[in-house]
């Protein structure tokens, strides 16, 4: 429990809690970026430089300008008019807290949690390379296939018909 | 005494560091990165305020006017050829009014230019500026050049959204469109030199092309998948930073100035100088990556001091955009499309052809000959193909004849 863990922690929570609560949809974006900004400076903090890079690559350049896009396409950046938050909160923080006890007791109560920790190992980017070209090629190469479909499939769906 | 010079500001650094008390341990590294990061932004900066001078002369020059001549040291009659410009500017920006629209959203307003400038900044961490002159050299520095410079396209949609201007907004979108699709490229044509260098530190790239064949120095730009791979990697840094003729997010005749109409004072002038640190970062990366970053270029010039070299060519760079800036027309929306992904994209994908072959085929004219080719056919394949059909003549004016 270092001091740079204790800020990075604190800057995730207080970005995630203003996701949920600000009011204008393109602020809970924004925020929502500097959450995942602060999950990438905790994967760093733990030493794993691709997994942090890549964080932040994939998730503040793409996924959340995608999500800026979605929310200006579809109903605009304004603020609703009713309230965001349900009535009934009393029951939702209850189920909350009953699915958080669930979790909780099955994790301390599973073998994960005998098992020692490993040791820190310096995992090097290169190593990545390596285990992705010869020991998980196959994964790697379905998951390219998957994407490839799922962009020829979005292309479609995006192409005009043609008139008949 | 070249020793002495080349490492003269390492050895500054190391100085400096002596007067930090050793204890308590966090101490001396904080010192560190105070030191160099004190060091990257005052240079930087510097070289900014010189660059903004050159440009506009170098403008001047192209269209038949002289450009800024008259500021020199203030209440003296030393003109310093116009190049105390940037203080004035400087003033200018600072004394000016600070407008922000009524209806602006204050707070992303007033945080979009740092947004924009903090990531674009911070890539100049990674670059090896001279022996033993990086700031950070971490295992996967291109990695995180690339993936923090994708930060500043967020910035960008917070200015243009914030402003509650229609072609602020226009601007933005247009941004972030062409910094996303020449970004694919962009990153593309590194992959080159990543399986050539086998590394992802910058820093060993450079230390790789440091050697000398003959009369050429084995620098990447000087193989054919090299050089094809350093001209798409230019031209997406071009499109990166949104110059011209890429500068469609500004388009003056169509959108104003695009997503940056609304700032004004010292707000405009930090977008200006992120536009120009990102310039800064995209140059020293095509330097390391394709131009040996802090080599010489022939054997007998290395008593020039390395980041004497470094900084050289990065200036290049520089100068190539201003050049550019003055002589191209700017892209249409449609164009700059079409090129990024019907062209670029498909050029990106063979140079890891070309570099794969380079690698598995021992004998040096075979390599040439097979690298070359995996190159230039469809180089031009793809150039006939896409103009195929159309007629490209002589311009026609509707009006102006």
């Amino acid at each position: 429990m270092t001091i740079s863990f204790l800020i990075i922690a604190a800057l995730i929570l207080a970005a995630s809690v203003a996701a949920m609560t600000l009011r204008n949809l393109v602020h809970c974006a924004l925020a929502l970026a500097v959450a995942f900004a602060g999950l990438a400076a905790a994967y760093l903090q733990l030493n794993a430089q691709f997994v942090g890079f890549a964080q932040i690559l994939v998730y503040v350049g793409a996924v959340a300008i995608l999500i800026v896009f979605a929310v200006l396409l579809t109903r605009g950046g304004e603020a609703p008019e009713r309230n965001v938050f349900s009535g009934d909160w009393k029951w939702g923080a209850l189920v909350a807290a009953l699915v958080f006890g669930t979790l909780a007791w099955a994790v301390k109560h599973s073998f994960a949690s005998d098992r020692p920790l490993p040791t820190k190992a310096e995992v090097t980017v290169k190593q990545i390379g390596d285990a992705l070209m010869t020991k998980y090629v196959l994964p790697l190469e379905v998951i390219g296939l998957l994407l490839t479909a799922a962009m020829i499939g979005a292309v479609i769906i995006a192409m005009k018909e043609e008139k008949k | 005494m070249a020793e002495f010079f080349d490492q003269i500001f390492v050895n500054l650094k190391h100085w400096l560091l002596g007067f930090v008390p050793a204890q308590p341990d966090w101490l001396q590294p904080l010192a560190t990165v105070v030191i160099s990061v004190a060091a990257i932004l005052g240079v930087f900066a510097s070289l900014f305020a010189i660059a903004t001078v050159i440009e506009r002369k170098g403008l001047g020059r192209i269209q038949n006017r002289p450009g800024p001549n008259r500021v020199g040291i203030p209440f003296t009659d030393i003109s310093l050829f116009g190049f105390g410009q940037p203080i004035a500017d400087g003033i200018k920006a600072l004394i000016k009014e600070d407008l922000v629209p009524r209806a602006a959203d204050k707070v992303v307003h007033f945080l979009a230019p740092l947004a924009m400038f903090v990531p674009l900044a911070l890539t100049l961490l990674v670059l090896p500026m001279g022996r033993n002159m990086t700031a950070m050299d971490i295992d996967a520095g291109l990695l995180f050049f690339f993936a923090v410079g994708a930060g500043a396209e967020l910035a960008v949609f917070m200015a243009g959204w914030s402003s509650r201007n229609k072609y602020s907004l226009f601007g933005a979108m247009r941004a972030i469109a062409q910094m996303i699709s020449y970004e694919i490229p962009f990153i593309l044509s590194t992959v080159s030199v990543i399986m050539i260098a086998g590394t992802l530190s910058p820093v060993k790239i450079v230390e790789a092309q440091q050697t000398y064949n003959g009369w050429l120095p084995d620098w990447f730009v000087f193989t054919p998948w090299g050089l094809a791979a350093f001209l798409l990697f230019i031209t997406a840094a071009t499109a990166e930073s949104n110059r011209s003729p890429f500068d469609l997010p500004e388009g003056e005749s169509e959108i104003i100035a695009g997503y940056f109409i609304e700032y004004s004072g010292f707000k405009f002038a930090i977008f200006f100088m992120a536009e120009y640190f990102g310039m800064f970062a995209a140059g020293g990366m095509a330097a390391t990556l394709f131009l040996g970053g802090y080599a010489a270029p022939v054997e007998w010039l290395n008593w020039i001091p390395s980041w004497a070299w470094f900084f050289a060519k990065t200036m290049g760079f520089i100068f190539f955009l201003i050049w550019i800036r003055g002589t191209v027309p700017r892209l249409r929306q449609d164009q700059l499309m079409n090129f990024a992904w019907k062209f670029m994209l498909p050029m990106a994908l063979m140079t890891i052809l070309a570099a794969a072959s380079w690698h598995f085929i021992p004998d040096a004219f075979t390599r040439w000959l097979v690298s070359s080719t995996l190159v230039v056919a469809p180089y031009l394949l793809l150039g006939r193909g896409l103009l195929a059909g159309r007629q490209i003549g002589k311009r026609a004016y509707r009006y102006a004849d």
